[in-house]
């Protein structure tokens, strides 16, 4: 693997081979000592444009747990914010000796332009982009759901013939676009749930259904229900007309949370506003993933790293 | 290109039950021994060495599989490897008798990558290896304790060991490299 843009370009074959590899990579973490030797000599730099500390953190752990060198660029108080290019950043990273570079960026298709302008040899993973695509958020989300699914027996298999229900802000939601995409790729159904204000209103070509009832939704038995934050700048923008009519028509409260099948399994990526789109009974409830989520970030972020920076260059 | 076979299927079981025999000799029985194979063959190896050991001295032996690609020293230097799983048995590591089994002894870089995954996963008392061919050529200064086969080689020589759970037949053949 060259780089991780999107999930969209990922075949069947090349995502299950990842979650694969995110499975030996989170059985290391059992062990006494974790940090595995790999990528000894690499370094790897998250680039952050945009701030994101649980992201950033979890990349951070999974290159130092592999070993390679790790060095945090945030735009704020750097170089960037006094007017410096994305060119001439990613050329004072070349210079450095990067081997990757992890970027998250507010514009959609910055990793991209990074990849594909020649200014940097290093691989790159997108770390979200915009609002187009957060590939490892999705890998982390069907390797936790594959976990649960299947446990110990997990490599090797998709996720056929499940339904996922993504809940929330779609519009504006990276973490949807790279699930849709996926979970499309592993054999499960999407269906995107939320306000028609949050929903793309051309959805054309994706393969997602739309719903615009929770409750409806609920009672088809999804085997996911995936809970994205409200992010509160959204908030005044009108999308919906206040906090507590949104929770009472789009958040999994207790009352909802009653109504799921008993091996319905309950995601957040996190940060979450409990109350809001989700109560704290049901994030706390054995049924939700939210702790799994995180570990299993690391695990996945390990294996786009192994699977990037290891190997002859390929170009 | 011409292929020679060099151990069949009676050779290849006479030789697992010869170091099967010398393990426990050396071992002075089953006491706190683990067998632990390296992925593919050798855990093929180490399951059969270790069902030999167990019949033999009628001890159930724990045996498991220790993936080493992780520890590698040439990860940037060949295509992406993929790991394979490694599974420990539940008593751990510790205290015990580990004999790694792998199907050929070469460079000794996979042992030497082995031991460094072993430190990282607990700390035995003592660490042997088995191989089913010893070819030669150590790079290290690695030595088996149990060989099925001593094959002195060439490099340009290729040593295939095909096993019947995985390759469906069952032998140890060497081939004149080049092309």
């Amino acid at each position: 693997m060259r780089h991780l843009l999107s999930t969209r370009d990922l075949s069947r074959d090349a995502a299950i081979h990842i979650l694969d590899v995110a499975e030996d990579m989170a059985q290391t973490q059992t062990r006494e000592v974790r940090k595995l030797p790999t990528l000894r000599g690499k370094t790897v730099v998250n680039l952050f444009f945009e701030d994101s500390t649980r992201t950033r953190i979890s990349f951070e752990a999974a290159a130092k747990r592999l070993s390679a060198d790790v060095i945090n660029f945030s735009a704020k108080g750097s170089s960037v914010s006094k007017g410096e290019s994305l060119k001439d950043t990613a050329q004072t990273l070349e210079e450095m000796g990067a081997d990757a570079v992890v970027i998250r960026h507010g514009a959609s298709g910055a990793p991209h332009t990074l990849a594909a302008s020649g200014w940097i040899d290093a691989g790159i993973v997108n770390a979200g982009d915009g609002t187009h695509e957060h590939p490892t958020q999705a890998l982390l989300d069907a390797f936790t759901i594959r976990r649960r699914l299947h446990g110990d027996v997990s490599r090797g298999r998709g996720l056929d013939g499940i339904t996922v229900a993504i809940v929330g802000d779609i519009l504006h939601s990276r973490v949807a676009r790279s699930n849709v995409w996926l979970l499309s790729a592993l054999g499960a159904r999407t269906v995107f749930v939320g306000p028609p204000t949050l929903v793309p209103t051309h959805l054309d070509g994706w393969p997602a259904d739309v719903s615009y009832d929770l409750d409806a939704t609920i009672a088809a038995s999804p085997d996911v229900v995936m809970m994205l934050r409200i992010q509160t700048e959204r908030m005044n923008d009108a999308y919906f007309p206040n906090p507590r009519e949104y929770a009472r028509r789009w958040g999994l409260d207790d009352e909802r949370l009653a109504r799921l099948r008993p091996d319905t399994i309950v995601m957040h990526p996190g940060p979450m506003n409990r109350g809001l789109e989700i109560s704290s009974r049901a994030a706390d409830s054995p049924r939700s993933t939210v702790r799994e989520q995180v570990a299993n970030g690391v695990s996945a972020r390990m294996a786009v790293l192994y699977l990037l920076l290891s190997g002859e260059r390929e170009d | 290109m011409s292929a020679r076979t060099v151990l069949q299927h009676a050779d290849i079981s006479r030789a697992l039950t010869r170091i099967a025999h010398e393990i426990l000799e050396s071992n002075r029985g089953p006491d706190a021994l683990v067998i632990l194979g390296i992925p593919t063959r050798g855990v093929v190896l180490a399951r059969r060495v270790a069902t030999l050991v167990s019949e033999i001295s009628g001890v159930d032996v724990p045996v498991g599989s220790l993936d080493v690609t992780m520890y590698r020293d040439d990860l940037s230097r060949n295509p992406t490897r993929a790991p394979a799983p490694t599974s420990i048995p539940a008593r751990g590591l510790d205290g015990a008798t580990v004999v790694l089994v792998d199907d050929v002894l070469y460079s000794g870089r996979t042992i030497r990558a082995a031991l460094d995954a072993l430190g990282d996963i607990g700390r035995p008392r003592a660490v042997r290896l088995a191989a089913l061919v010893d070819r030669g050529h150590r790079e290290l200064p690695i030595r088996p304790d149990f060989v099925g086969k001593n094959l002195p080689s060439a490099p340009s020589e290729r040593i295939y060991v095909r096993l019947e759970d995985v390759d469906g037949e069952e032998s140890v053949t060497i081939e004149q490299g080049g092309a």
